[in-house]
C-alpha cells in the first residue's frame, strides 16, 4: 500500500467558528493506482490533498486526528523538517489555478531548477540540462527556450504543464492533481488529461485525482470517492459506481454531469446547497437536499456499508 | 520598456508644465502680482522699474512665456527675502536635504520592511499586535508635534542629544526620527498586507510543495513579490518623505530646502515659493522615472511588454 | 487574507449567525468623538475665558496643578496671557469646521471625479487616472502653501488648499467600486430600458458606492485634522488670532523648555482626536465594507 489515510480529521479556524472541511476521512491508494476524489466545490478536496502534504492554510488549519500512512510512515507525526524532505520528493501536487501556480517575478527554469535542487542537493551539476528534461517530459516544445521564459508569456496549458513538470521533477511516488484541468480551455483539458495519464503509466505513480466531473473520473480513474460535506459517502471502483451508484448524492452528481466536451465551468447543479461546514446538520449531511430522506436520516449519521468487496456507501437506504 | 520610460518621461514633463502655470496663474490671479513678487519696500521708482523687468505691464500671454523662458534657463526670479536669485539660494541649501533625507528614507525601509514582514509571518502573535499599534498611533501622531516632544524628552530634560540645526552624527538622531516615523507607520502595514496576500498565494503553496525551506518561501519567494505594492507605492511615499521634510527641517532649524519652503511661507516670499516648488517638482518627478525603472526591473511583467 | 473571509463559493453567510464575531464599536473613540462634537458646537458655554483676550499680567502661567498655577487658569495661559483651556476648546470648533467643508469639498470632487472616470470607460478613464496618479506621487502640499500665499489665508483658502491634498485619493478608490458597480446586471438592464447615463449614474451608481463614501469620509476625518494642523503650524492655516491647534504648537514651540504645555497640550489634543477618529473609521469600515481594508 503506499498511502493509506485513517480516520483524517482536518478543522480550520475562521471568524465564523470552527469549519470541519476534513471530518473522518479514509481511503487508500496502491502504487500505479488512481483514486479519484469527487464532489462538489467546498466539500473539502483541497483540504485533504493539503493535509497529505501538511500544508493546510498557517495559522487557521491543523488536523486534529487521524493518520497519513506513505509507505507505513504516519506523516501526521512528522516534525516540519522531516515533511520538507517528503514534500517534492515523494508526494508532490499540481494545483488548481496555473495562472497563479508560478512565480510571476522568476523564469520558469529557476524554479524547475530550484525543485530539482531539492531533491539532488545544492551542489548538483547540470540542473539546467535536466529542467530541460522535465520540459520534455511533459511535451513542452523548444524547452531550452522555454527555460528562460517568464510565467505571464505563456498560456495557461503551458504554464499547467510546467507545473506539471515541477511536480515530477524529483520523481515522487503520489501525485496529486487538484482538479488540474478546470481552469483550462476546454479544447486543451482532454490533452492534458492524457497526457498525465500517460506520464503517470511510464513513471508508475500512484495518483490521487482530484475533480468535480464525473467524466473525468471515468477517463482518468481507477476507483473513485465520493465526497460530501467533509465526509466520503461513497467509494468503489469505477465501473461498478458508474453501472449502480448506491449513494442518491452520488447518483445526484453523475445525472448532472455534463459534456465535457461542450460545458463551460459550471458546477453540476443539484438543487440546494452543500451545509455550511462550521454548522452542520446532526444526521446525514445531504438530509435537506436528499430525495429519498426519513426522520431517521435527519437524527443519525449513517455507517458506511460495505456493499462489494471495496464498494461501501453511508446512506442509511442502502442495503448490503 | 524603453517606450514605457519615455512615456513616463513625457508625462513628468506635463506634470511639471502644470505646475509651473498654476504657480504662474496663482499669483496673477488675485491681481496683485506686483504686491507678492516685489519688496514692499521697494520704493516708487525701483517699483516701476522692477515692473517693466518682470513684464507685469505686459499682456498674460506674454508674460507666460516670459515666465517659461527664464524657468527653462533657470531664472525663476529674484528672493525677495534674500536678494539673490531663487534658483541659487535653493540649490545653497539643497545639499543639507540630501544628507537628511536619504537617511531618513533609508531608516524607513531598513524599520518597516523587517518590521511589516515579522507582522505577517507571525500574525496574530504579540509581533503583530505591537506593530500594528506602533502603527495606529504613528498615524495618529502629527510630525511636528513629535519633533517638538522628542526635543522636549531628549535634549530639555536629558540633555542627551542637541535640539537644532546641523552639527555632527548627533544632530541626526531626532531629525531623523521624527522625519522617518511618518513614513514607517504606513509603510510596515503596507509590507505586512502584502506579504500577508502573498504567503496565501497559489505559488508560495507550490514553492511549499517543492519541499522549499520556510527561509527561501519567504526570502525568495515572498519577498520580491511583496515589494512590489511597495515599489508602485513608493511614488506616494516619497511625496510624504518631501511634505515631511517641510515639516521636521522647520521643527528642528535644519538648513535645508524643507525649511526654506517654510520661510517662503512666513516671509511671504513668493518668488522664493515659486522656485522652491518647481524645482521639488522636478526632483519628485525625476525620483518616479527612477523608481519606474526600479519597478520595471523587479517586476518581468512589466520589463517585457 | 484568506485566513479570515471564507472562499467565495461556500455558503457562510448564515442568518442566525451566533459565532459571526463583529468587531466590538470602540467605546473609548467613540466618546472622545462625542465629547469633541459637543465641546466645538458648546464652546461659549464651555470655554472660561474668551479664547482671544490678551492680559500681558497674567503670561505664561502653568497648568492648575503645577506649582503657580491656579483654578483660573485650567491649563495655564500662553505667551500674552491667553487661557489655554479656552483656546484649545475654540480651537477644537476651528478643527472641526474646517474638517467638515474640506472633506466635503474634496471628497465630493473625488467621489464626481471617480464616478465619472469609473462609468466612463476607456479614454476618459485613463486621463483622469492618470491625474489622480500624479497627483497621488505629487506633494501637494506644495500647491496648499503657493494658494495660501497667493490667495492669502482664511477659511476658504484652507478648504481649498486640503481639496487638493485629498480629491484623489477620493476619487481612486470611488472609481475601482464604480468598475465593480457597473457590472451588474440592474445597470445594464437601466441601459436596456433606455435610461439616460445621467439617470443611471443617479440613481443606480451613486447609491451604490455610498457605503464606500462615507466609509471613506471616516477615515479621511483624522488626516485631514492632521493636514489642517500641519497647514496652521507651518503659517498657512487660519490666520491669527483664532485658535487653531496647529498654530497653537507652533507659537509654543519656541517656549518648549519653560512652558511645555503650551505645544504639549494642544499637540495631545490633536493626536487624541485623531486617533479615535481613525479607529472609529476602522471600525466603520469593518462593518459597512470589508473590502476597503487594503486602502
Ligand atoms: N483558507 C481558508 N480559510 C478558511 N477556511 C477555508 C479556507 N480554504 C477553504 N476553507 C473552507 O474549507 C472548506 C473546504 O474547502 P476546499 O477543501 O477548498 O473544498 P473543495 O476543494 O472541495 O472545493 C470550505 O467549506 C471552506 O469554507
Ligand atoms: S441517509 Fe437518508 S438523507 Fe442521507 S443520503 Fe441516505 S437517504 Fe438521503
Ligand atoms: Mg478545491
Amino acid at each position: 500500500m503506499l498511502l493509506d489515510v485513517k480516520d483524517l480529521h482536518a478543522h480550520l479556524r475562521t471568524r465564523w467558528g470552527t469549519v470541519k472541511a476534513v471530518d473522518g476521512v479514509s481511503f487508500s491508494i496502491e502504487a500505479g493506482e488512481t483514486l479519484g476524489l469527487v464532489g462538489e466545490s467546498g466539500s473539502g478536496k483541497t483540504m485533504t490533498a493539503l493535509s497529505l502534504l501538511r500544508l493546510l492554510p498557517e495559522p487557521a488549519g491543523r488536523i486534529v486526528n487521524g493518520q497519513v500512512l506513505l509507505d507505513g510512515e504516519d506523516l501526521v507525526a512528522k516534525s516540519e523538517r522531516e515533511m520538507r524532505r517528503i514534500r517534492g520528493r515523494r508526494i508532490s501536487m499540481i494545483l488548481q489555478d496555473p495562472q497563479t501556480s508560478l512565480n510571476p517575478v522568476f523564469n520558469v527554469g529557476n524554479q524547475i531548477v530550484e525543485a530539482l535542487r531539492v531533491h539532488l542537493g545544492r551542489r548538483a551539476n547540470g540542473l539546467w540540462k535536466r529542467a530541460e528534461e522535465a520540459l520534455r517530459r511533459v511535451k513542452v516544445a523548444a524547452p531550452q527556450e522555454r527555460l528562460r521564459s517568464f510565467p505571464h508569456q505563456m498560456s495557461g496549458g503551458m504554464k499547467q504543464r510546467v507545473v506539471g513538470a515541477i511536480a515530477l521533477a524529483s520523481e515522487p511516488k503520489l501525485l496529486i492533481a487538484d482538479e488540474p484541468t478546470t481552469a483550462l480551455d476546454v479544447t486543451i483539458q482532454l490533452q492534458y488529461l492524457m497526457l498525465l495519464k500517460d506520464v503517470q503509466a511510464r513513471m508508475g505513480l500512484g495518483m490521487l485525482f482530484i475533480t468535480h466531473d464525473f467524466g473525468i473520473v471515468a477517463r482518468m480513474c481507477d476507483r473513485v470517492a465520493v465526497m460530501y460535506a467533509g465526509r466520503i459517502v461513497e467509494s468503489g471502483p469505477v465501473r461498478e459506481i458508474f453501472k449502480a451508484p448506491r449513494h442518491p448524492y452520488t447518483a445526484a452528481l453523475m445525472a448532472s454531469v455534463p459534456r465535457m466536451e461542450a460545458r463551460v465551468h459550471r458546477l453540476p447543479s443539484i438543487d440546494g446547497q452543500p451545509p455550511a461546514l462550521h454548522r452542520l446538520p446532526g444526521g446525514c449531511r445531504f438530509a435537506p437536499r436528499c430525495s429519498y430522506v426519513d426522520e431517521r436520516c435527519r437524527l443519525e449519521y449513517p455507517p458506511a456499508v460495505a456493499i462489494g468487496r471495496s464498494h461501501a456507501a453511508a446512506c442509511w437506504k442502502v442495503a448490503p | 520598456m524603453q517606450r514605457f520610460i519615455l512615456r513616463r518621461f513625457f508625462q513628468s514633463l506635463v506634470v511639471l508644465l502644470v505646475v509651473a502655470v498654476v504657480v504662474f496663474a496663482l499669483a496673477r490671479v488675485t491681481g496683485n502680482a506686483a504686491d507678492l513678487l516685489l519688496p514692499e519696500d521697494a520704493g516708487r521708482e525701483d517699483r516701476e522699474h522692477l515692473l517693466k523687468a518682470l513684464g507685469l505691464d505686459r499682456p498674460m500671454h506674454e508674460q507666460l512665456a516670459r515666465f517659461l523662458k527664464g524657468a527653462l534657463s533657470g531664472d525663476l526670479g529674484m528672493s525677495i527675502r534674500y536678494r539673490k536669485p531663487a534658483v541659487e539660494v535653493f540649490f545653497e541649501r539643497l545639499p543639507n536635504t540630501l544628507t537628511l533625507v536619504p537617511i531618513a528614507l533609508l531608516s524607513a525601509i531598513v524599520i518597516s520592511i523587517p518590521l511589516g514582514l515579522l507582522a505577517a509571518v507571525y500574525r496574530g502573535t504579540i509581533i503583530d499586535r505591537v506593530s500594528g499599534a506602533i502603527a495606529v498611533l504613528g498615524i495618529a501622531t502629527p510630525s511636528f508635534w513629535l519633533g517638538i516632544v522628542l526635543i522636549y524628552i531628549f535634549s530639555i530634560q536629558l540633555g542627551w542629544l542637541p535640539s537644532a540645526r546641523m552639527g555632527g552624527p548627533a544632530h541626526y538622531i531626532l531629525p531623523t526620527i521624527t522625519l522617518a516615523a511618518f513614513l514607517v507607520a504606513g509603510m510596515m502595514r503596507l509590507v505586512r498586507s502584502s506579504v500577508l496576500e502573498v504567503l496565501n498565494s497559489e505559488f508560495v503553496k507550490l514553492a511549499r510543495i517543492k519541499g522549499l525551506s520556510q527561509t527561501v518561501v519567504i526570502w525568495k519567494h515572498c519577498l520580491r513579490n511583496a515589494l512590489i505594492p511597495v515599489v508602485t507605492l513608493f511614488g506616494v511615499f516619497f511625496a510624504l518623505l518631501v511634505t515631511g521634510a517641510i515639516v521636521t527641517e522647520t521643527v528642528f532649524a535644519w538648513p535645508g530646502v524643507g525649511r526654506l519652503t517654510y520661510e517662503a511661507v512666513i516671509f511671504r516670499d513668493y518668488p522664493l515659493l515659486q522656485a522652491v516648488i518647481l524645482l521639488k517638482a522636478m526632483i519628485v518627478l525625476g525620483v518616479n522615472l527612477a523608481v519606474d525603472i526600479l519597478y520595471a526591473y523587479l517586476d518581468p511583467r512589466v520589463r517585457y511588454s | 487574507m484568506a485566513i479570515t473571509t471564507a472562499p467565495a463559493d461556500v455558503a457562510v453567510v448564515d442568518d442566525a449567525a451566533p459565532q459571526r464575531e463583529f468587531r466590538r464599536l470602540p467605546w473609548v473613540s467613540f466618546a472622545v468623538i462625542a465629547v469633541l462634537a459637543l465641546v466645538a458646537v458648546l464652546a461659549p458655554l464651555i470655554a472660561t475665558h474668551s479664547p482671544t483676550e490678551q492680559s500681558l499680567p497674567d503670561k505664561l502661567r502653568p497648568p492648575a496643578w503645577q506649582e503657580g498655577g491656579s483654578t483660573k487658569h485650567l491649563l495655564g495661559t500662553d505667551l500674552l496671557g491667553r487661557d489655554v483651556f479656552s483656546r484649545l476648546v475654540y480651537g477644537a470648533r476651528v478643527s472641526l469646521t474646517v474638517a467638515m467643508f474640506a472633506l466635503l469639498s474634496g471628497g465630493l470632487i473625488g467621489l464626481a471625479i471617480g464616478i465619472l472616470a469609473g462609468y466612463a470607460g476607456g479614454r476618459t478613464d485613463s486621463a483622469l487616472m492618470r491625474i489622480v496618479d500624479a497627483t497621488l506621487t505629487f506633494p501637494t502640499i506644495l500647491i496648499a502653501l503657493v494658494l495660501a500665499v497667493s490667495l492669502g489665508a482664511g477659511l476658504g483658502t484652507i478648504v481649498l488648499a486640503i481639496t487638493v491634498i485629498i480629491w484623489a485619493r477620493f476619487a481612486r478608490v470611488v472609481r475601482g467600486e464604480v468598475l465593480t458597480v457597473k457590472t451588474r446586471d440592474f445597470v445594464a438592464l437601466a441601459r436596456v430600458h433606455g435610461c439616460s447615463h445621467v439617470r443611471i449614474m443617479a440613481i443606480h451608481i451613486v447609491p451604490n458606492v455610498l457605503n464606500t463614501f462615507m466609509v471613506l469620509m471616516t477615515l479621511h476625518i483624522g488626516f485631514v485634522i492632521i493636514v489642517e494642523a500641519s497647514l496652521s503650524f507651518l503659517g498657512a492655516g487660519i490666520p491669527p488670532p483664532t485658535p487653531s491647534w496647529g498654530q497653537m504648537v507652533a507659537d509654543g514651540r519656541s517656549h518648549i523648555a519653560s512652558a511645555w504645555w503650551l505645544s504639549a497640550l494642544p499637540g495631545a489634543a490633536i493626536m487624541l482626536v485623531v486617533l479615535s477618529f481613525n479607529l472609529f473609521g476602522d471600525w466603520l469600515r469593518d462593518w459597512l465594507d470589508p473590502r476597503l481594508r487594503q486602502v
